[in-house]
């Protein structure tokens, strides 16, 4: 099922003690979510990503603008309606119910023609029970299970009734660091299985990079943009998306553009040709560094951390941003650092300029 | 260790010498007393050990009047308030404007004084010279004849008695409910709309179990309050109970002591003895039917 977003807008009435000013929470949405894919919203906390999963739900009625499920237009339509299948942060799994009745529990709101036949709800549980794993603990209560399989028995719920789509709200933000590799890949194998359009939302970039076909940054309530999580790593439209993804995060240094060669603390660097004279914000991505003996960008060594397949270089540069940067390079080439003094030569296509004032890149 | 544990029973002395004197000694005073035969009380001397008291008080019309009276307002009062509270609980819960207004009015009848609540029911129900009462008046209205609430009929006093004790113990149950209910989180009714689940599958799928533990606790307090009622019947039908049939145990365990037939402690002490197992039996009884049916949670 395509999700089509048309200037979604929610605001919330301000209702602090200060200023009445109201909030907008979803800021002119224009997004198309193609069919059967997994797509991450991703962003801080408070930048609207929650109320847009809850304006995609029904559970929040939009401000202003228009959401469409394939060529429906469900605006308007109660959550029961949407035929959505959600997944909630802390799971809402009901504590006085089994597993198996917590599967069923959609199944028996059906009525009417919907309505299915008590071998037929055991069979559709049973399946999306063994589709998630967690087919032999169907007698347990909520509270006898453990984090992970809370949250499958929580997909299976959103699975069961079929629905058109598939929202999973911070799915694994409740869950421990080992755990979360191992679920994250079990939501793609499942997506991948059911191929059920599926949006979740998520504060954590690399969870959102590994798993989304697509991934949609947001800031403020605004989309800053959205795109495959490759292109959108390789190619940021602003500062902000280059500064959230990527982990170690990119460097970023006070840079000047003159007659199309890129000046960092007066030492050219990088030839720029197109770009306008002026001062400028680079970002390069801590894999954007090859050592050279006779490289453009000199820095002072700081210290060294050996990880084994690579080694991260900590070095000291005048027109660094923060008091040390870092340089990620492979294993092999670390016998050269024993100097105080480190040169190394730039990718070109690692290194981002943005505009001082607008964040926006240029180049 | 042993200092330590030394000062702690230091500190909860007072509290030990309090209650020991004056809750823990009387209840076995009572249990003693209940079986001393022929107990005087000025002379301090008894006939001697046995369970002739029981037996008397087992046939004294009185107190086979005051159990019938106290049964029927248990069971008539108890479920009655529980589900009217639940019933307003849910209605408060629900709605948004002058919620808080409602809230303080429904419960005003807690902090309201009993005496004036008296008056209030003696305006509403009592016969006088001067007028049959405001309810008479109402009935009149549609043709019904003026009832004496307060000196006719058995039935229409026990009527007015569990009216009275309804609206006495409601607030405290609305209090009660109207907070669990709000302490349910909200993502299982989210969740629960989403899938299309109906009000009333919501309301007795979801919300009934989620509040289950305060409503097994206000069944209990409630059958144990209603057992002891006692200043409900006086305060609507003054002090002498028994002349007008409408005793309760409570009442009968207080005539028995001070009361116009009174010097009895140890009739009053077997009563008291009876009343205790009655409530021990019901309160077991109620525990034992509430663990299939509640859920704790963590």
């Amino acid at each position: 099922m395509k999700v089509t977003l048309q200037n979604l807008t929610k605001k919330f009435p301000g209702r602090g003690r200060k200023s009445r000013e109201e909030v907008i929470a979803v800021n002119d949405f224009n997004l198309e979510i193609p069919d059967g894919k997994l797509i991450g919203l991703l962003g801080p906390s408070g930048c609207g990503k929650s109320t847009a999963l809850n304006l995609l739900c029904g559970l929040l009625k939009p401000t202003n603008g228009r959401i469409f499920f394939g060529d429906d237009d469900v605006t308007d339509l109660e959550p029961e309606k949407r035929e959505v299948g959600m997944v909630f942060q802390n799971y809402a799994l009901y504590p006085h119910l089994t597993v198996m009745q917590n599967i069923l529990f959609p199944l028996q709101n059906l009525k009417g023609a919907d309505r299915l036949s008590k071998e037929e709800m055991q069979k559709r549980a049973f399946d999306v029970a063994r589709l998630v794993q967690i087919d032999g603990l169907m007698d347990r209560r909520p509270g006898e299970l453990s984090g992970g399989q809370q949250q499958r028995v929580a997909i299976a719920r959103a699975l069961v009734k079929m629905p058109r789509i598939l929202l999973m709200d911070e799915p694994l933000s409740n869950l421990d660091a080992r755990l979360r590799l191992q679920t994250r890949e079990e939501i793609r194998r499942i997506q991948k299985e059911t191929k059920i359009t599926t949006v979740f939302v998520t504060h954590d970039q690399e969870e959102a990079m590994s798993i989304s076909d697509e991934i949609v940054v947001m800031k403020d309530g605004v989309i800053q943009q959205a795109g495959k999580p490759q292109e959108v790593y390789d190619d940021p439209k602003n500062l902000f998306v280059a500064r959230f993804l990527g982990n170690p995060p990119i460097n970023l240094f006070q840079g000047t553009v003159k007659s199309g060669r890129l000046y960092l603390a007066d030492a050219p660097v990088l030839d720029t040709s197109g770009i306008p004279d002026q001062e400028v914000t680079v970002g390069i991505r801590p894999e954007g560094f090859s050592l050279s003996k006779d490289g453009h960008f000199v820095c002072g060594l700081d210290r060294v951390e050996v990880m084994g397949r690579d080694v991260s270089v900590i070095f000291r540069h005048s027109a660094s941003r923060e008091p040390a940067a870092r340089a990620i390079i492979s294993a092999e080439s670390q016998t050269d650092l024993t100097s105080s003094e480190v040169r190394f030569d730039l990718k070109p296509g690692k290194v981002f300029l943005f505009h001082n004032e607008t964040e926006e890149r240029i180049g | 260790m042993e200092k330590k544990s030394l000062k702690g029973w230091l500190y909860l002395l007072p509290a030990i010498l309090f209650l020991g004197f004056f809750m823990v000694y009387p209840l076995i005073d009572v249990f003693v007393y209940s079986f001393e035969e022929n107990y005087n009380f000025a002379s301090q001397t008894y006939s001697g050990m046995g369970s002739y008291n029981y037996s008397y008080v087992l046939r004294d019309p009185y107190f086979l009047q005051a159990v019938r009276n106290t049964f029927l307002l248990v069971v008539i009062t108890v479920p009655l308030s529980t589900g009217l509270a639940l019933l307003i609980s849910v209605a408060l819960s629900s709605i948004r404007p002058l919620k808080q207004l409602f809230q303080t009015v429904f419960f005003l009848p807690y902090v309201t004084n009993t005496l004036a609540v008296g008056l209030v029911f003696m305006i509403l129900f009592k016969r006088t010279a001067y007028t049959d009462g405001f309810v008479n008046l109402l009935l009149s209205w549609f043709g019904a004849g003026p009832v004496d609430f307060i000196d006719g009929p058995y039935a229409a006093k026990l009527f007015v008695l569990c009216l009275y004790t309804i609206w006495v113990v409601m607030p405290f149950k609305i209090l009660i409910l109207t907070s669990a209910l709000a302490s349910v989180n909200q993502t299982y009714y989210n969740a629960a709309r989403i899938d299309g689940t109906s009000r009333t599958r919501i309301f007795f799928r979801i919300t009934l179990p989620m509040i289950s533990p305060t409503l097994v606790y206000l069944i209990i307090t409630g059958f144990i309050g209603a057992f002891k009622a006692y200043s409900d019947a006086v305060a609507l039908f003054g002090t002498n109970l028994n002349a007008a049939g409408m005793n309760t145990i409570v009442g009968y365990v207080y005539d028995m002591l001070y009361g116009s037939s009174g010097g009895y402690p140890s009739y009053a002490s077997a009563a008291a003895i009876l009343l205790f197992a009655i409530v021990l039996t019901i309160t077991c009884i109620n525990l034992l039917v509430s663990r299939k049916h509640v859920h704790y949670f963590s």
